[in-house]
Formats: structure tokens, C-alpha cells, sequence
């Protein structure tokens, strides 16, 4: 299969060090395959890894073992083994997240928040504006907050900057985690539409998504996380 | 891919002791342009030491800094004449001290504390040199109308942002920040990380960046060094190193922050 992304016996754990040297192992021998155009929607219990597996194929955390292979640029590249400059430019042009919480920036402007990745890209500054304020616009954000910080906002307002700056630059790849927990009906298609979207124009879309709706619309499968049975 | 085939500045191996106490002890660096790299680590770390190393104001016992110059050339910042130093800390490198009166001149105005930094590097018609100064006093958020005052008149946090608009003025390729939000009350803090984040975007400037503000590093910075009694004990991609910590001093470090 033409993959856009895929992982090879990804694996991760974690050592705390403040309890003892205890080591959680939370994946273990993860096979995931995502083509262009496909969406795939990660299941599993509360607590099996489908966060963890996320933050691992951004970069957010480390991969214990295993690759995980991307196209980028052409050319592929095992973001578990790459150089944080490399990671940078993966996430600038490949690799998009929506995380569940903004991260706010103080005294930035929500229209800049959402504008940031589009000019890191190169995209004029007007362009970008105008496809930060039409997407703002389209999740029902109105006009009057676009100049605000998001800091003061709702938490369904904040997502819905987050997600407004996740879909703006139309990344190759993005990675969805739990993006319409806190939204109403009417901006949960919304963000149905987008996904839609993302994917007619070839973006390969891995998502954990709780709300069973949204999961039928948009997944075309999904991929089991298994817990690992706790060590004895 | 932007990955930028040189390093402005690369050290290796550097080494330093105070008596016993080891100082630096085998570290080794390199920064790429328009990076951002922070060096966090407590007091007595050896982050401050490490960046007084980098830029050639200390030297070490052993080890070797280069730098890739404007002009093509690559020279130990320990090997090159004072005068080069000096003239490379006038032009091509910034310094922003914690303490703004380790960087600004207190006894003159804070137009001319900008505009003599563009005369040291040849600028000479007087109303194009106030026309600049005006300028970098709107981007640091100081009104030009308070130009002709001494900065002993402003508060900690316009001093900062004066030291900057003076370092920034000759627009540096690399510049080294030593706990720039040091003495700042948090909300002046906020507005100082911001502005900073803007300009460093905007110049696409290289920033070596000492701090023991975790925030502040998350905020700024695309890559971390975390220091622990002269060792760099971690690195790597700033959120990585934050969220996913593997030594156990950085481990200890994060869980010890309030929401960073």
C-alpha cells in the first residue's frame, strides 16, 4: 500500500525516575499503515495508548523503539530517528495535531494564533489572514473576538481556534485527538466537513474520536490500541 | 527542507573548572540559523558560565567554539584577536544581560542608547539615526516621546525592552540572552516573552537563550539544553524534552513546575 505515514514496531514506555525507576510500557509493537485520503479512527479502552501513540507520531514524545515512517518533502523519513531541526520542518509543511487544549500564547491575537503556521510556511501575510479569518468564520468564531486572545475564551471557543489553525495549512498528514469534545452540534459538522476535506485533497487523517457520530461519518476504519496487560 | 547545511556557532568538548567545582565539563553545542535554543537548568547549573563561554567574554580551559562568519569564514572565538571579538559583539552578535544596566549605558538617553550602537557601526547622518531609534523604541513598545530621557526614568521591564531595541537595532545573526526576565514581575514578564517571540520570528534570528524559566524556554525556544553541574544531562526538541523527559533531573525539573 502507498502510505503517508506508518509505524514499525513502535514501542514506548516510560521511566519515572521520582517513583523509584518504575517503567510503565504503554506500546508495544505498533503496525499502523495511513494512505493519503484515508482517515483512520484509533480505538480502544480508556488508558490502552491512543494518546500516547498520537504524541509518539508527532514527535511530542520520544519512540522507544521502533520507525515511524513519513513522506516529506519527497522523500521519507523516520521521525523516530530524526534531528529536532528535521522534526521542525516536518511539522512546518507534513505534520499537523489538534490537541484537545489550545496552548495559549499571551496577548496574541486569536486571527494571529491561527495565521502562525500559514506565514512559518511562507504563505503572504494577507493570504494568510484571509484563510485564517474564513476558517474562524466557518467554525462560527465571531468576527468581533478574531482580534481578541484567546486567553478569556470558552473552552468549545478555544477549540475551535485550535482547530481553525490545525486545518488552515492543509498539512499532508494530520493527526486529530478528541477534536470535537467540547462543540456544539452545529460546529461538529463543521469539523465533519473538514475532515471530509482534508481528505479529498489527499490528507491522511489519524483521530481519536469518543463522539460515535463523528467516528461513522468520518473514519473509513479503525485501528485497535490494545492496553498492555500491567506488569507483574 | 530549511535544514541549513552550517552551524552559525559550534563548540565542542568544553571544559572549565572554579577550584573543585566543575564548572563545564565536556560540553558540546552547535546552533543553526533562526533557531532558538534555550539552556535551562538551576542555579549553579552552569548555564550562565556556558554562555559567557560561547561568546567569548570567558575562556575555557579546554574545548574549542567556531563561528561561521557573515564573510564565509569560520573562526575560534578563542583563537581570533580581542579586536575581531569585540568587533563581532558590535555587529554580527548580540548580548542581552539580566540586568539591563550590564547592557545600556544609564547616563544617556534612550534614543542614543539605541542610535550609538548604529554610529559604532557606521551609521553617521544624525536625523536617519533618530528616524531608527524612533523606530525600535515603537517596537519594543516604549513611546518615542521619552526618547530624550535617561533610562534610569524607566521601569525594570522598559529598561529590558530598551536593551533589546539596542542589541537588536544592528540586527545581529546570533544573539545570547542571560535570564532576560530575570528581575521582572510576572505580567511585565508575559509582555517582554511576547514582543521577544515576535521579533525573533520576524528577524529570524539565531537566539541562545539562558533561563531557569521553564515557561519562558516553552514559549520561546525550538530546541532545549537542560544543564546539571556542568553537564548538559538532556536535549532535544523543546516540547519533547518537557513532555516527555528522560533524565531523571529533568524529570525532576518539570514535575517541580506549576503548569509549564
Amino acid at each position: 500500500m502507498r502510505y503517508a505515514i506508518r509505524t514499525e514496531g513502535l514501542s514506548k514506555s516510560f521511566t519515572l525516575h521520582l517513583q523509584g525507576g518504575v517503567t510503565l510500557p504503554v506500546l508495544h509493537d505498533v503496525e499502523l499503515a495511513v494512505a493519503p485520503g484515508e482517515c483512520v479512527a484509533l480505538a480502544g479502552p480508556s488508558g490502552a495508548g491512543k494518546s500516547t501513540l498520537m504524541r509518539c507520531l508527532y514527535g511530542n514524545y520520544g519512540a522507544g523503539a521502533g520507525r515511524i515512517l513519513l513522506r516529506h518533502g519527497g522523500a521519507e523519513i523516520d521521525l523516530a530517528a530524526a534531528d529536532p531541526r528535521v522534526m521542525r520542518a516536518v511539522r512546518r509543511d507534513t505534520l499537523g495535531y489538534v490537541s484537545q487544549f489550545l496552548r495559549v500564547i499571551p496577548r496574541v491575537a486569536t486571527l494571529d494564533i491561527v495565521a502562525e503556521p500559514l506565514l512559518a510556511r511562507g504563505v503572504a501575510p494577507e493570504a494568510a489572514r484571509d484563510r485564517a479569518t474564513a476558517l474562524l468564520t466557518r467554525l462560527n468564531l465571531p468576527a468581533k473576538l478574531h482580534g481578541l486572545p484567546p486567553a478569556t475564551f470558552s473552552g468549545g471557543e478555544q477549540q475551535r481556534v485550535n482547530l481553525a489553525r490545525g486545518f488552515a495549512p492543509r498539512y499532508p498528514v494530520l493527526l486529530l485527538d478528541e477534536p470535537t469534545a467540547s462543540l456544539d452540534a452545529a460546529n461538529r459538522a463543521t469539523v465533519i466537513g473538514l475532515i471530509e476535506e482534508a481528505k479529498h485533497a489527499g490528507a491522511a487523517v489519524i483521530g481519536i474520536f469518543h463522539d460515535a457520530e463523528v467516528r461513522e461519518r468520518v473514519a473509513d476504519r479503525l485501528f485497535e490500541v490494545h492496553p498492555i496487560p500491567a506488569a507483574a | 527542507m530549511s535544514a541549513a547545511a552550517a552551524p552559525l556557532l559550534e563548540a565542542e568538548g568544553l571544559t572549565l573548572r572554579f577550584g573543585a567545582i566543575p564548572a563545564l565539563e565536556e560540553v558540546a553545542l552547535a546552533i543553526w540559523p533562526g533557531e532558538v535554543v534555550a539552556i535551562v537548568g538551576e542555579s549553579g547549573s552552569g548555564k550562565t558560565t556556558l554562555l559567557r563561554v560561547l561568546s567569548g567574554l570567558m575562556r575555557p580551559e579546554r574545548g574549542t567554539v567556531r563561528y561561521h562568519g557573515a564573510d564565509g569564514a569560520v573562526r575560534d572565538v578563542h583563537g581570533m584577536a580581542e579586536s575581531r571579538r569585540r568587533l563581532l559583539h558590535r555587529t554580527e552578535w548580540g548580548f542581552v544581560h539580566q540586568n539591563p544596566r550590564d547592557g545600556l549605558r544609564m547616563g544617556v538617553s534612550a534614543g542614543g542608547n539605541v542610535g550609538e550602537r548604529l554610529m559604532a557601526v557606521g551609521a553617521r547622518h544624525y536625523g536617519s539615526i533618530r528616524a531608527e531609534a524612533a523606530a525600535w523604541l515603537r517596537r519594543v513598545e516604549i513611546d518615542p516621546a521619552r526618547m530624550d530621557e535617561a533610562p534610569t526614568r524607566f521601569s525594570g521591564g522598559m529598561q529590558q525592552r530598551l536593551q533589546i531595541a539596542r542589541t537588536l537595532v544592528t540586527r545581529p545573526r546570533l544573539v545570547f540572552m542571560d535570564e532576560p526576565t530575570g528581575g521582572l514581575d510576572v505580567s511585565v514578564q508575559a509582555r517582554l516573552l511576547d514582543m521577544l517571540r515576535g521579533l525573533v520570528a520576524d528577524l529570524d534570528l539565531a537566539v541562545l537563550i539562558v533561563t531557569h524559566d521553564i515557561a519562558a524556554a516553552r514559549l520561546l525556544a525550538h530546541r532545549m539544553l537542560v544543564m546539571r553541574h556542568g553537564r548538559v544531562v538532556e536535549q532535544g526538541l523543546t516540547d519533547r524534552v518537557l513532555d516527555d523527559p528522560q533524565h531523571p533531573y529533568t524529570q525532576l525539573l518539570v514535575s517541580s513546575v506549576l503548569a509549564a
